[in-house]
Protein backbone atom coordinates (compact mmCIF):
# COMPACT_ATOMS: atom_id res chain seq x y z
CA UNK A 1 0.00 0.00 0.00
CA UNK A 2 1.37 3.63 -1.00
CA UNK A 3 1.35 6.76 1.78
CA UNK A 4 -1.81 8.83 0.44
CA UNK A 5 0.16 11.86 0.59
CA UNK A 6 3.35 11.16 -1.19
CA UNK A 7 2.71 8.02 -2.94
CA UNK A 8 6.04 6.18 -0.90
CA UNK A 9 5.29 2.68 0.92
CA UNK A 10 3.58 3.50 3.35
CA UNK A 11 4.05 2.20 7.23
CA UNK A 12 1.28 3.72 9.04
CA UNK A 13 -1.66 3.04 9.19
CA UNK A 14 -4.84 4.94 10.91
CA UNK A 15 -8.16 3.99 11.61
CA UNK A 16 -9.98 6.89 13.22
CA UNK A 17 -13.56 7.95 14.24
CA UNK A 18 -14.54 11.38 12.95
CA UNK A 19 -18.18 12.33 13.12
CA UNK A 20 -19.48 8.94 13.38
CA UNK A 21 -17.44 8.14 10.10
CA UNK A 22 -14.52 5.18 10.13
CA UNK A 23 -11.83 7.06 8.38
CA UNK A 24 -8.61 4.60 7.17
CA UNK A 25 -5.26 6.80 6.03
CA UNK A 26 -2.27 5.22 5.51
CA UNK A 27 1.07 6.93 5.53
CA UNK A 28 4.88 6.60 4.94
CA UNK A 29 7.45 7.58 8.02
CA UNK A 30 7.92 10.59 7.06
CA UNK A 31 4.57 11.63 6.23
CA UNK A 32 3.63 10.35 9.72
CA UNK A 33 6.33 12.51 11.63
CA UNK A 34 5.45 15.63 9.34
CA UNK A 35 1.86 15.54 10.50
CA UNK A 36 2.55 14.72 14.54
CA UNK A 37 0.62 11.10 13.70
CA UNK A 38 3.36 9.23 16.00
CA UNK A 39 2.34 11.66 18.66
CA UNK A 40 -1.05 10.32 19.69
CA UNK A 41 -1.70 12.95 21.99
CA UNK A 42 -1.53 15.69 19.48
CA UNK A 43 -3.01 14.45 16.51
CA UNK A 44 -6.63 13.89 15.09
CA UNK A 45 -7.65 12.46 11.93
CA UNK A 46 -9.56 15.82 11.30
CA UNK A 47 -6.46 17.63 11.08
CA UNK A 48 -4.65 15.98 8.31
CA UNK A 49 -8.06 15.50 6.29
CA UNK A 50 -8.59 19.19 6.58
CA UNK A 51 -5.09 20.09 6.52
CA UNK A 52 -4.83 23.86 4.76
CA UNK A 53 -4.56 23.47 1.21
CA UNK A 54 -5.66 20.22 1.48
CA UNK A 55 -9.70 20.38 2.40
CA UNK A 56 -10.67 20.99 -1.73
CA UNK A 57 -9.06 17.84 -2.60
CA UNK A 58 -11.68 15.61 -0.44
CA UNK A 59 -13.99 14.70 -2.88
CA UNK A 60 -17.41 15.86 -2.08
CA UNK A 61 -20.69 14.24 -2.91
CA UNK A 62 -22.86 15.84 -4.71
CA UNK A 63 -24.18 19.03 -2.57
CA UNK A 64 -26.48 17.36 -0.19
CA UNK A 65 -26.84 19.95 2.14
CA UNK A 66 -27.18 23.63 2.60
CA UNK A 67 -24.01 25.34 1.91
CA UNK A 68 -22.39 28.29 3.76
CA UNK A 69 -23.30 31.93 1.34
CA UNK A 70 -19.88 33.46 2.70
CA UNK A 71 -17.48 30.49 2.23
CA UNK A 72 -19.00 28.01 0.94
CA UNK A 73 -18.60 25.67 3.27
CA UNK A 74 -21.53 22.87 3.52
CA UNK A 75 -23.51 20.60 5.90
CA UNK A 76 -21.97 17.26 4.74
CA UNK A 77 -18.47 19.13 5.54
CA UNK A 78 -19.48 19.92 9.28
CA UNK A 79 -20.77 16.27 9.81
CA UNK A 80 -17.68 15.21 8.29
CA UNK A 81 -15.14 16.90 10.33
CA UNK A 82 -17.12 18.96 13.30
CA UNK A 83 -15.60 21.76 12.41
CA UNK A 84 -16.71 25.40 10.79
CA UNK A 85 -15.36 27.06 7.76
CA UNK A 86 -15.65 30.51 9.00
CA UNK A 87 -17.61 32.72 11.23
CA UNK A 88 -20.88 32.83 8.96
CA UNK A 89 -20.89 29.11 9.16
CA UNK A 90 -22.18 29.70 12.77
CA UNK A 91 -25.46 31.38 11.78
CA UNK A 92 -25.73 29.22 8.60
CA UNK A 93 -25.95 25.86 10.68
CA UNK A 94 -27.38 27.52 13.77
CA UNK A 95 -29.73 24.71 14.45
CA UNK A 96 -26.50 22.39 14.15
CA UNK A 97 -24.82 24.44 16.54
CA UNK A 98 -27.02 24.11 19.22
CA UNK A 99 -27.32 20.54 19.26
CA UNK A 100 -23.06 19.87 18.85
CA UNK A 101 -22.72 22.05 21.76
CA UNK A 102 -25.20 20.72 23.97
CA UNK A 103 -23.08 19.32 26.99
CA UNK A 104 -20.15 20.81 25.87
CA UNK A 105 -19.70 23.88 27.90
CA UNK A 106 -20.60 25.25 31.08
CA UNK A 107 -23.52 26.76 29.29
CA UNK A 108 -24.73 27.67 26.04
CA UNK A 109 -24.70 31.50 26.20
CA UNK A 110 -21.47 33.63 25.85
CA UNK A 111 -20.92 35.30 29.20
CA UNK A 112 -17.47 37.26 29.34
CA UNK A 113 -15.40 39.83 27.25
CA UNK A 114 -16.52 41.07 24.00
CA UNK A 115 -14.47 43.15 21.68
CA UNK A 116 -16.03 46.69 22.47
CA UNK A 117 -16.28 48.97 20.27
CA UNK A 118 -17.13 46.20 17.36
CA UNK A 119 -20.15 44.86 19.57
CA UNK A 120 -21.62 48.79 19.87
CA UNK A 121 -21.70 48.67 16.37
CA UNK A 122 -23.48 45.52 15.45
CA UNK A 123 -26.06 46.56 18.05
CA UNK A 124 -25.90 49.62 16.53
CA UNK A 125 -26.81 48.60 12.84
CA UNK A 126 -28.89 46.49 14.59
CA UNK A 127 -31.43 48.65 15.92
CA UNK A 128 -31.22 50.94 12.73
CA UNK A 129 -32.35 48.12 10.76
CA UNK A 130 -35.11 47.03 13.00
CA UNK A 131 -36.32 51.29 13.22
CA UNK A 132 -36.35 51.49 9.63
CA UNK A 133 -38.52 48.82 9.10
CA UNK A 134 -41.17 50.10 12.07
CA UNK A 135 -41.14 53.56 10.00
CA UNK A 136 -41.85 52.28 6.48
CA UNK A 137 -44.58 50.48 8.63
CA UNK A 138 -45.72 53.59 9.97
CA UNK A 139 -45.60 55.10 6.96
CA UNK A 140 -47.62 52.94 5.05
CA UNK A 141 -49.74 52.56 7.62
CA UNK A 142 -49.99 56.21 7.94
CA UNK A 143 -49.40 56.55 11.47
CA UNK A 144 -47.52 59.72 10.75
CA UNK A 145 -47.07 60.33 14.56
CA UNK A 146 -45.52 56.99 15.20
CA UNK A 147 -43.30 58.21 11.82
CA UNK A 148 -41.65 61.22 12.59
CA UNK A 149 -41.00 59.94 16.54
CA UNK A 150 -39.24 57.02 14.72
CA UNK A 151 -37.67 59.21 12.02
CA UNK A 152 -35.93 61.20 15.07
CA UNK A 153 -34.86 58.26 16.94
CA UNK A 154 -33.04 56.79 13.32
CA UNK A 155 -31.71 60.48 12.92
CA UNK A 156 -30.38 60.56 16.63
CA UNK A 157 -28.73 56.78 16.18
CA UNK A 158 -26.97 57.89 12.84
CA UNK A 159 -25.34 60.77 14.42
CA UNK A 160 -24.16 58.98 17.14
CA UNK A 161 -22.75 56.40 14.73
CA UNK A 162 -21.11 59.28 12.84
CA UNK A 163 -19.50 61.28 16.15
CA UNK A 164 -18.17 57.90 17.21
CA UNK A 165 -16.18 57.58 13.86
CA UNK A 166 -14.93 60.98 14.02
CA UNK A 167 -14.04 59.85 17.54
CA UNK A 168 -11.72 57.28 16.49
CA UNK B 1 13.28 41.73 14.03
CA UNK B 2 14.80 39.25 15.99
CA UNK B 3 16.95 36.32 14.14
CA UNK B 4 16.27 32.77 15.53
CA UNK B 5 19.57 32.26 17.61
CA UNK B 6 19.25 35.16 19.57
CA UNK B 7 15.35 34.35 20.59
CA UNK B 8 16.60 30.87 21.96
CA UNK B 9 20.12 31.79 22.84
CA UNK B 10 18.57 32.50 26.62
CA UNK B 11 16.06 30.80 28.36
CA UNK B 12 12.85 32.72 29.00
CA UNK B 13 12.28 33.79 32.72
CA UNK B 14 9.27 31.57 33.11
CA UNK B 15 11.50 28.43 32.39
CA UNK B 16 13.49 29.30 35.36
CA UNK B 17 11.41 30.33 37.28
CA UNK B 18 11.47 34.18 37.10
CA UNK B 19 12.23 35.35 41.26
CA UNK B 20 8.92 33.66 43.23
CA UNK B 21 8.25 30.31 44.29
CA UNK B 22 7.85 27.96 41.71
CA UNK B 23 8.57 24.59 43.67
CA UNK B 24 5.24 23.09 42.64
CA UNK B 25 3.37 25.10 40.11
CA UNK B 26 6.46 25.82 37.50
CA UNK B 27 3.92 27.73 35.01
CA UNK B 28 0.70 29.83 34.00
CA UNK B 29 0.05 30.01 30.61
CA UNK B 30 -3.31 31.56 28.83
CA UNK B 31 -4.28 31.09 25.44
CA UNK B 32 -7.24 33.10 23.57
CA UNK B 33 -8.17 31.69 20.30
CA UNK B 34 -9.66 34.54 17.74
CA UNK B 35 -10.65 34.74 14.09
CA UNK B 36 -11.05 37.41 11.56
CA UNK B 37 -14.81 37.84 10.77
CA UNK B 38 -15.45 37.02 6.99
CA UNK B 39 -12.39 35.05 6.18
CA UNK B 40 -12.52 31.37 6.06
CA UNK B 41 -10.77 29.69 8.83
CA UNK B 42 -7.46 28.31 8.12
CA UNK B 43 -8.48 24.77 7.73
CA UNK B 44 -10.65 25.74 5.13
CA UNK B 45 -9.01 28.99 3.27
CA UNK B 46 -7.27 28.22 0.42
CA UNK B 47 -3.46 29.20 -0.38
CA UNK B 48 -3.97 32.86 -1.26
CA UNK B 49 -6.90 33.48 1.12
CA UNK B 50 -4.64 31.98 4.29
CA UNK B 51 -1.64 34.40 3.10
CA UNK B 52 -4.55 37.37 2.78
CA UNK B 53 -5.04 36.93 6.69
CA UNK B 54 -1.70 36.42 7.24
CA UNK B 55 -0.40 39.59 5.43
CA UNK B 56 -3.09 41.32 7.14
CA UNK B 57 -2.31 40.17 11.00
CA UNK B 58 1.68 40.03 11.04
CA UNK B 59 2.25 43.11 10.59
CA UNK B 60 -0.44 44.68 12.90
CA UNK B 61 0.98 42.08 15.58
CA UNK B 62 4.68 43.06 14.71
CA UNK B 63 3.53 46.79 15.63
CA UNK B 64 2.48 45.75 19.12
CA UNK B 65 4.21 47.62 21.62
CA UNK B 66 5.25 44.04 23.45
CA UNK B 67 6.48 42.96 20.18
CA UNK B 68 9.26 45.64 19.56
CA UNK B 69 12.40 44.21 18.83
CA UNK B 70 10.87 40.77 18.93
CA UNK B 71 11.08 37.70 16.47
CA UNK B 72 8.36 37.29 13.44
CA UNK B 73 8.88 34.32 10.61
CA UNK B 74 6.69 32.40 8.24
CA UNK B 75 7.09 29.10 8.78
CA UNK B 76 8.44 28.46 5.63
CA UNK B 77 11.73 30.56 6.27
CA UNK B 78 12.52 27.77 9.65
CA UNK B 79 13.90 24.93 8.74
CA UNK B 80 11.98 21.83 10.55
CA UNK B 81 14.65 21.42 13.60
CA UNK B 82 14.26 24.99 14.04
CA UNK B 83 9.81 24.87 14.70
CA UNK B 84 10.56 21.70 16.52
CA UNK B 85 12.65 24.10 19.09
CA UNK B 86 10.17 26.10 19.45
CA UNK B 87 7.28 23.31 19.59
CA UNK B 88 9.63 21.96 22.66
CA UNK B 89 9.69 25.84 24.30
CA UNK B 90 5.91 25.58 24.21
CA UNK B 91 6.03 29.03 21.62
CA UNK B 92 4.10 27.20 19.15
CA UNK B 93 2.36 24.30 18.71
CA UNK B 94 3.16 21.03 16.79
CA UNK B 95 0.03 21.54 15.07
CA UNK B 96 1.64 24.88 13.91
CA UNK B 97 4.76 23.29 13.07
CA UNK B 98 3.17 21.03 10.79
CA UNK B 99 1.86 23.98 8.46
CA UNK B 100 3.40 25.80 5.80
CA UNK B 101 2.63 28.42 3.36
CA UNK B 102 0.32 30.84 4.95
CA UNK B 103 0.94 30.32 8.69
CA UNK B 104 3.78 32.46 10.80
CA UNK B 105 4.89 33.17 14.63
CA UNK B 106 5.75 36.32 16.41
CA UNK B 107 7.13 35.91 19.49
CA UNK B 108 8.36 38.62 22.21
CA UNK B 109 11.97 38.52 23.12
CA UNK B 110 11.66 37.42 26.28
CA UNK B 111 9.56 34.79 24.99
CA UNK B 112 6.57 35.22 27.25
CA UNK B 113 4.48 36.08 24.76
CA UNK B 114 4.20 34.43 21.71
CA UNK B 115 1.23 34.91 18.71
CA UNK B 116 0.54 31.84 15.98
CA UNK B 117 -0.79 33.02 12.57
CA UNK B 118 -3.04 30.88 11.16
CA UNK B 119 -2.85 27.61 13.25
CA UNK B 120 -6.01 25.99 14.02
CA UNK B 121 -7.75 29.36 14.12
CA UNK B 122 -6.35 32.79 12.57
CA UNK B 123 -5.00 33.47 15.78
CA UNK B 124 -3.41 31.66 19.02
CA UNK B 125 -2.43 34.33 21.40
CA UNK B 126 -0.29 33.08 24.59
CA UNK B 127 1.45 34.87 27.77
CA UNK B 128 3.16 32.42 29.56
CA UNK B 129 4.52 34.05 33.54
CA UNK B 130 6.39 31.88 36.16
CA UNK B 131 4.84 30.46 38.86
CA UNK B 132 1.46 30.28 39.86
CA UNK B 133 -0.11 33.36 37.84
CA UNK B 134 -2.95 32.88 35.71
CA UNK B 135 -4.60 36.13 36.51
CA UNK B 136 -1.38 38.28 35.37
CA UNK B 137 -0.56 36.23 32.30
CA UNK B 138 -4.85 36.73 31.30
CA UNK B 139 -4.38 40.22 31.84
CA UNK B 140 -1.04 40.41 29.55
CA UNK B 141 -2.78 38.34 27.02
CA UNK B 142 -5.95 40.56 27.21
CA UNK B 143 -4.38 43.72 26.48
CA UNK B 144 -2.83 42.44 23.24
CA UNK B 145 -6.34 41.25 22.35
CA UNK B 146 -7.47 44.81 23.16
CA UNK B 147 -4.92 46.24 20.67
CA UNK B 148 -5.75 43.99 17.65
CA UNK B 149 -9.38 44.27 18.57
CA UNK B 150 -8.53 48.07 17.91
CA UNK B 151 -7.58 47.58 13.89
CA UNK B 152 -9.22 44.17 12.42
CA UNK B 153 -12.65 42.82 12.96
CA UNK B 154 -13.11 39.35 14.93
CA UNK B 155 -15.63 36.92 14.32
CA UNK B 156 -17.58 37.34 16.95
CA UNK B 157 -21.82 36.61 18.16
CA UNK B 158 -23.22 38.01 20.66
CA UNK B 159 -24.76 34.24 21.97
CA UNK B 160 -21.95 32.80 20.81
CA UNK B 161 -18.58 35.06 21.52
CA UNK B 162 -15.59 34.69 20.07
CA UNK B 163 -16.18 32.52 16.93
CA UNK B 164 -13.74 29.32 16.49
CA UNK B 165 -12.85 26.85 13.79
CA UNK B 166 -13.70 23.72 16.76
CA UNK B 167 -16.59 24.42 18.91
CA UNK B 168 -15.14 22.98 21.71
CA UNK B 169 -13.22 27.15 21.75
CA UNK B 170 -16.56 29.04 21.44
CA UNK B 171 -17.00 31.73 23.94
CA UNK B 172 -13.95 33.08 25.68
CA UNK B 173 -12.05 30.92 23.34
CA UNK B 174 -9.96 31.12 26.66
CA UNK B 175 -7.72 27.90 27.70
CA UNK B 176 -5.95 28.88 30.77
CA UNK B 177 -3.37 26.02 32.29
CA UNK B 178 -0.72 25.26 34.65
CA UNK B 179 2.07 23.00 34.97
CA UNK B 180 2.50 21.56 38.08
CA UNK B 181 5.26 18.99 39.31
CA UNK B 182 4.12 16.49 41.35
CA UNK B 183 6.81 13.86 42.43
CA UNK B 184 5.39 13.24 46.07
CA UNK B 185 2.46 12.29 45.09
CA UNK B 186 3.39 10.18 42.47
CA UNK B 187 5.34 8.49 44.91
CA UNK B 188 2.63 8.21 47.52
CA UNK B 189 0.38 6.54 45.03
CA UNK B 190 -2.12 9.45 45.39
CA UNK B 191 -2.13 10.98 42.61
CA UNK B 192 -4.51 8.69 40.86
CA UNK B 193 -7.19 10.44 43.45
CA UNK B 194 -6.04 13.63 43.24
CA UNK B 195 -6.17 13.65 39.12
CA UNK B 196 -9.74 11.97 38.86
CA UNK B 197 -10.91 14.59 41.74
CA UNK B 198 -9.52 16.88 39.41
CA UNK B 199 -11.58 15.87 36.02
CA UNK B 200 -14.66 15.68 38.00
CA UNK B 201 -14.58 19.54 38.32
CA UNK B 202 -14.55 19.65 34.64
CA UNK B 203 -10.74 20.15 34.14
CA UNK B 204 -8.27 18.56 32.19
CA UNK B 205 -5.49 16.74 33.44
CA UNK B 206 -2.57 15.68 30.96
CA UNK B 207 1.31 14.49 31.34
CA UNK B 208 3.80 17.10 29.86
CA UNK B 209 5.76 14.95 28.63
CA UNK B 210 4.33 10.90 27.67
CA UNK B 211 0.69 10.11 28.11
CA UNK B 212 -2.21 9.92 30.38
CA UNK B 213 -1.63 10.23 34.21
CA UNK B 214 1.82 7.98 32.77
CA UNK B 215 3.60 11.40 32.95
CA UNK B 216 7.32 11.66 33.03
CA UNK B 217 9.36 13.71 35.09
CA UNK B 218 6.12 14.36 36.82
CA UNK B 219 4.91 17.06 35.48
CA UNK B 220 1.44 17.53 35.09
CA UNK B 221 -0.79 19.96 33.20
CA UNK B 222 -3.96 20.98 34.42
CA UNK B 223 -6.64 23.15 32.34
CA UNK B 224 -10.13 24.00 31.73
CA UNK B 225 -12.07 22.29 29.23
CA UNK B 226 -15.37 24.40 29.13
CA UNK B 227 -15.18 27.88 27.21
CA UNK B 228 -18.72 29.06 27.15
CA UNK B 229 -21.20 30.45 29.12
CA UNK B 230 -18.58 31.53 32.52
CA UNK B 231 -16.76 34.58 32.07
CA UNK B 232 -12.77 34.44 31.94
CA UNK B 233 -12.45 36.02 35.64
CA UNK B 234 -15.01 32.90 36.59
CA UNK B 235 -12.64 30.15 34.77
CA UNK B 236 -9.43 31.28 36.25
CA UNK B 237 -11.06 31.65 39.54
CA UNK B 238 -11.90 27.93 39.48
CA UNK B 239 -8.99 27.05 38.12
CA UNK B 240 -6.33 28.91 40.47
CA UNK B 241 -8.71 27.50 43.24
CA UNK B 242 -8.34 23.63 42.21
CA UNK B 243 -4.38 24.55 41.33
CA UNK B 244 -3.72 26.11 45.00
CA UNK B 245 -5.30 22.53 46.16
CA UNK B 246 -3.41 20.45 44.30
CA UNK B 247 -0.30 22.36 45.22
CA UNK B 248 -0.88 22.28 48.93
CA UNK B 249 -1.59 18.50 48.77
CA UNK B 250 1.72 17.77 47.47
CA UNK B 251 3.49 20.07 49.88
CA UNK B 252 1.60 18.16 52.06
CA UNK B 253 2.31 14.40 50.32
CA UNK B 254 6.42 15.91 50.76
CA UNK B 255 6.32 16.53 54.00
CA UNK B 256 4.43 13.14 54.47
CA UNK B 257 7.27 11.41 52.79
CA UNK B 258 9.90 13.02 54.22
CA UNK B 259 8.24 12.16 58.06
CA UNK B 260 7.66 8.90 56.95
CA UNK B 261 10.37 7.15 54.84
CA UNK B 262 13.27 9.68 55.18
CA UNK B 263 15.53 6.92 53.67
CA UNK B 264 13.92 6.02 50.74
CA UNK B 265 13.49 10.04 50.14
CA UNK B 266 17.10 9.98 50.43
CA UNK B 267 17.65 6.85 48.25
CA UNK B 268 15.60 8.23 45.51
CA UNK B 269 17.70 11.83 45.34
CA UNK B 270 21.17 10.26 45.75
CA UNK B 271 20.19 7.58 42.83
CA UNK B 272 19.44 10.29 40.77
CA UNK B 273 22.22 12.04 41.49
CA UNK B 274 24.58 9.80 41.33
CA UNK B 275 23.41 8.59 37.84
CA UNK B 276 22.99 11.66 36.22
CA UNK B 277 26.19 12.46 36.98
CA UNK B 278 27.85 9.41 35.70
CA UNK B 279 25.74 8.62 32.97
CA UNK B 280 27.27 8.13 29.54
CA UNK B 281 23.94 7.42 27.67
CA UNK B 282 20.73 8.57 28.51
CA UNK B 283 17.58 8.82 27.14
CA UNK B 284 14.84 11.18 27.52
CA UNK B 285 12.31 9.18 29.75
CA UNK B 286 15.48 8.27 31.94
CA UNK B 287 16.50 11.57 32.33
CA UNK B 288 13.47 13.39 32.73
CA UNK B 289 12.72 10.56 35.77
CA UNK B 290 16.01 11.57 37.32
CA UNK B 291 15.60 15.30 36.68
CA UNK B 292 12.37 15.92 38.33
CA UNK B 293 13.86 13.45 41.98
CA UNK B 294 16.39 16.15 41.69
CA UNK B 295 14.44 19.29 41.63
CA UNK B 296 12.15 17.47 44.39
CA UNK B 297 15.90 17.02 46.80
CA UNK B 298 16.90 21.00 45.76
CA UNK B 299 13.00 21.75 47.19
CA UNK B 300 13.31 19.50 49.97
CA UNK B 301 16.95 21.31 51.13
CA UNK B 302 19.60 18.51 50.30
CA UNK B 303 21.11 21.05 47.34
CA UNK B 304 21.56 24.30 47.56
CA UNK B 305 19.38 27.24 46.33
CA UNK B 306 19.56 27.19 42.56
CA UNK B 307 19.47 23.57 41.98
CA UNK B 308 15.73 23.84 40.72
CA UNK B 309 16.71 26.36 37.78
CA UNK B 310 19.58 24.09 36.64
CA UNK B 311 16.71 21.09 37.07
CA UNK B 312 14.23 23.91 34.44
CA UNK B 313 16.68 24.65 31.94
CA UNK B 314 17.75 20.73 31.61
CA UNK B 315 13.97 19.67 30.92
CA UNK B 316 14.17 22.04 27.92
CA UNK B 317 17.66 21.41 26.48
CA UNK B 318 17.80 18.01 26.57
CA UNK B 319 15.10 17.43 24.36
CA UNK B 320 15.65 15.87 20.79
CA UNK B 321 15.43 19.20 18.58
CA UNK B 322 17.33 21.26 21.16
CA UNK B 323 19.95 18.38 21.04
CA UNK B 324 20.27 18.83 17.52
CA UNK B 325 20.68 22.45 17.14
CA UNK B 326 23.03 22.44 19.59
CA UNK B 327 25.41 20.40 17.72
CA UNK B 328 24.05 21.40 14.62
CA UNK B 329 23.19 18.25 12.82
CA UNK B 330 20.61 15.70 12.61
CA UNK B 331 21.27 13.06 15.31
CA UNK B 332 20.92 9.15 15.47
CA UNK B 333 18.41 7.99 18.89
CA UNK B 334 22.01 6.84 20.18
CA UNK B 335 23.73 10.04 19.44
CA UNK B 336 21.00 11.99 20.86
CA UNK B 337 21.18 9.77 24.54
CA UNK B 338 25.53 10.50 24.36
CA UNK B 339 24.49 14.13 23.78
CA UNK B 340 22.19 14.26 26.27
CA UNK B 341 24.49 12.60 29.03
CA UNK B 342 27.13 14.91 28.38
CA UNK B 343 25.24 17.97 28.91
CA UNK B 344 23.35 16.59 31.91
CA UNK B 345 26.87 16.04 33.37
CA UNK B 346 28.83 19.11 32.45
CA UNK B 347 25.43 21.13 34.04
CA UNK B 348 25.86 19.55 37.35
CA UNK B 349 29.57 19.54 37.64
CA UNK B 350 29.52 21.61 40.26
CA UNK B 351 27.07 20.02 41.76
CA UNK B 352 27.85 18.65 45.76
CA UNK B 353 26.36 15.19 46.25
CA UNK B 354 23.18 15.67 48.31
CA UNK B 355 23.02 16.47 51.93
CA UNK B 356 20.48 14.15 53.23
CA UNK B 357 20.80 15.72 57.47
CA UNK B 358 19.39 18.85 55.29
CA UNK B 359 15.96 17.49 53.80
CA UNK B 360 13.68 18.70 56.66
CA UNK B 361 9.50 19.31 56.68
CA UNK B 362 9.31 22.77 56.31
CA UNK B 363 5.18 23.00 56.58
CA UNK B 364 2.72 22.37 59.32
CA UNK B 365 -1.48 22.29 59.19
CA UNK B 366 -4.27 20.11 59.18
CA UNK B 367 -4.26 17.01 56.66
CA UNK B 368 -5.73 17.97 53.06
CA UNK B 369 -8.13 16.08 51.80
CA UNK B 370 -6.87 13.79 48.45
CA UNK B 371 -9.98 14.38 46.86
CA UNK B 372 -9.74 18.27 46.89
CA UNK B 373 -12.95 18.75 48.65
CA UNK B 374 -14.99 18.45 46.30
CA UNK B 375 -16.40 15.14 45.91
Amino acid sequence: MDCDKCGKPAKVHLTQLVGGQVKKIALCNECANQNGVTDPTGFALADLLLTPGQAQLIPKPASSGRCCPECGFSLDDLQRVRRFGCGTCYSTFRDEVGQMIRGMHKGAEHVGKVPQGQVFEQQRRERLADLRGRLDIAIHEEQYEIAAYLRDEIRQLETEAATADDGR
Amino acid sequence: MMRFSTLIKHPAEWMTGGTGDNSVVLTSRIRLARNLARHPFPGWAKKNQRREVMETLKPAIENLPCMKDGFSKELEELDSVQKQVLVERHLISREHAARGEGSAAVIERQQSVSIMINEEDHLRMQAIHPGQDLHHAYRAISEIDDHLAASVEYAFDLRLGYLTTCPTNLGTGMRASAMLHLPALVLSDQIGQVLQAVNKIGLAVRGIFGEGSESLGHLFQISNQSTLGESEENILERLDRVISQVAKNERFAREKLVEEDPDMVADKIGRAYGLLRHAWLISSKEALEHVSMLRLGGDLGAFPAGTSRICDELLMDIQPAHLQLHTGRKLTAEERDTIRAEIVRSRLQNLEAPDNRNIQINGDGPDPSPDLGVL
